[in-house]
């Protein structure tokens, strides 16, 4: 087991370090010179050489690459052009919308999605997984930015039970939890609906091959009432692919926050990253999908860790 | 309720017949064939002129004259619908184009390889999965400027490691069979190989890949065009349509309604044929239904 998780934290570390190569060298060789766009086509040569050694840009490309590397690994990740501020500090903020909203949905597309795909798989054929499966399939198709929009024409503008777009911050107490949490209901509500129609269907699918199964005919052989062997014995081993594209969801809900936080005006991750390619701030651009890409390739090494533990057989390389 | 596997050979039948009695696939087809077909007519046809801007007639609800009602700039939305059609479909199959005329030779080719070049596609390919496809697509449409072009560069290159693996993998499967080593024996190379023998054998399994990375491509278009990243106006764009439609929402819902639905319907179509096709063309990977 020690072998294995080893193994995939080095494959991890070097993805790491080949994201971060293709990261910087990419970005810092595009056209566009940020000194001259913070000051503006009429900044004079000076001033601009200036700001051009304050902000390191004359120095030669390989040492900026270690310096970014050194500082993002001591939690140095620069400063903001446009922002004036620290890139981290930016992302802290940030990171307090992003971060719940991603969890947000996150528990919410597991919630409907697992009790689904088993409810499909234990009822099929029948009516009741049709439906479901039907439901799935069209979840899979709706862009969650125009699922945004319909739940914000419903529950913003028809009927004003929640706020349409922004976000008032985690406030003080009880009172400010709330109206954070109401703020980034309708934005993780429309996050989760394609996954959980994606995870439904994987779920069902894990759900039937499993209770194909020598083991599932004897456990219900011996006796065990159907409940039971659904729960204990099928679910635990139909986990292991629905555990494989939880992982690959994450990433996706980290992309969709960039489209999904521009439609509720969220101070979130994605709007800055969005905001920072806009205005060529590099080094914000630089940072933020430094750290996505770092905890994508976290989630995934949780998730393979889940099945050293979940499947005794991956733990020995069969 | 009955816990057996249901798996009976299907009968063999000529595969356009079962491709036509499966549900999925007829129903998939359909609504393909109608959608691309809109996009065939607008070249020469459409109910209205969108290039003429009726400010009069503006965000007008559905009639007779306009059966989607009219936008912010008095445009007809289905013909709209009818010409942003052509932009989605066309961005869609240049990228899996791009995915498939890159992703199959890498994958096959690291399949039959083996060793060394197998596992740096491995690698390359974990790299490009570490990074959030619309993050990147967004990336490279900022930075090389919006338009339809870049959009169909910037998903295309999300399709090939999703074809290299699947051609990697499933042309691994094959190598250690009997009919490939019958080949091998009789002294053919390892792409002639792959041309003759292993190609032929995937070709289903990439079909139906296609159709999904196809209605992946569809919806990721419609993301890129809602940021304003995808074709510019005035080509019109359905994720672009959503975009003006959304603060004008509380007054005239109609505006989000048709281009949402229109692009819900194309990815269901899409996945219907999919699905359908699976079924048909490779009955081990038929679902369990």
């Amino acid at each position: 087991m020690t072998a294995y998780l080893a193994k995939r934290l080095a494959i991890g570390l070097a993805t790491l370090f080949v994201a971060s190569l293709v990261v910087f060298f990419v970005l810092e060789i595009l056209p566009g010179d940020p000194a001259r766009i913070m000051l503006g086509m009429n900044a004079s040569p000076e001033a601009l050489t200036a700001l051009r050694t304050e902000m390191g840009l004359d120095r030669p490309l390989a040492l900026r690459y270690l310096d970014w590397l050194t500082g993002m690994a001591t939690g140095d990740f620069g400063r903001s052009y446009t922002y004036s501020s620290p890139v981290i500090e930016l992302v802290a903020e940030r990171v307090a919308v992003s971060l719940p909203l991603a969890v947000m949905a996150l528990s919410l597309s597991t919630a409907i999605a697992i009790p689904v795909g088993i409810f499909a798989a234990a009822r099929r054929g029948r009516l009741s997984d049709t439906l479901a499966m039907g439901a799935a399939q069209v979840g899979v198709a709706i862009p969650n930015f125009w699922f945004a929009m319909l739940l914000v024409y419903v529950f913003a503008v028809g009927f004003r039970l929640l706020p349409a777009g922004g976000f008032p911050g985690w406030g003080e107490g009880w009172g400010g939890l709330w109206q954070g949490f109401k703020a980034l209901l309708l934005p993780a509500v429309s996050l989760a609906l394609p996954q959980a129609a994606i995870l439904a269907r994987v779920t069902r699918s894990a759900m039937l091959e499993v209770l194909g199964e020598d083991y599932i005919r004897t456990a219900r052989a011996k006796g065990l009432p159907r409940r039971a062997v659904l729960w204990r014995h099928a679910l635990r081993n139909a986990l292991i692919p629905v555990l494989t594209i939880l992982g690959l969801q994450f990433a996706f809900l980290l992309a969709g926050t960039i489209i999904i936080e521009n439609v509720f005006y969220l101070p979130g991750l994605g709007r800055l990253i969005f905001q920072a390619i806009s205005q060529r701030d590099l080094i914000v651009v630089e940072g933020v999908v430094m750290l996505l890409v770092a905890s994508i390739i976290l989630v995934n090494l949780l998730v393979d860790v889940c099945y050293a533990v979940a499947d005794p057989r991956l733990r020995t390389g069969r | 309720m009955s816990l057996d596997p249901v798996f009976t050979p299907a009968p063999e039948r000529h595969v356009l017949m079962k491709a036509l009695a499966n549900r999925s696939f007829l129903i998939g087809l359909v609504i393909t064939a109608v959608i691309a077909l809109m996009a065939l007519v607008s070249f020469f046809w459409t109910p209205h002129d969108i290039t003429r801007l009726e400010v009069a007639a503006r965000m007008q609800g559905l009639s007779p004259a306009h059966p989607f009602g009219t936008d912010h700039m008095g445009r007809d939305i289905l013909s709209m619908i009818m010409i942003g059609a052509r932009n989605s479909i066309a961005v869609a199959v240049v990228a899996v184009g791009i995915g498939m005329g890159l992703g199959v030779p890498l994958g096959t080719w690291a399949a039959a390889r083996g060793g060394w070049a197998d596992e740096a596609l491995m690698r390359v390919n974990d790299v490009v999965f570490a990074f959030p496809a619309l993050l990147t697509a967004v990336m490279i449409t900022a930075i090389f400027g919006p338009g339809a072009v870049n959009a169909i560069i910037a998903i295309g290159i999300f399709n090939v490691p999703v074809f290299a693996r699947i051609a990697r993998a499933s042309a691994l499967s094959l190598w250690p069979r009997e009919f490939i080593l019958a080949a091998r024996a009789s002294g053919k190379g390892k792409a002639l190989i792959t041309i003759e023998h292993i190609l032929p054998n995937i070709v289903s399994l990439l079909l139906v890949q296609g159709t999904i990375q196809f209605a992946l491509g569809i919806l990721a278009e419609a993301g890129l065009s809602y940021l304003g990243l995808g074709a510019q106006p005035p080509m019109p764009s359905w994720g672009r349509m959503l975009f003006e439609a959304q603060t004008r929402m509380a007054i005239a819902p109609h505006l989000a309604l048709f281009p949402g639905l229109a692009i819900v319907v194309t990815v269901l179509g899409l996945n219907l044929l999919g699905d359908g096709l699976r079924d048909v063309l490779d009955p081990r990977l038929r679902r369990e239904r």
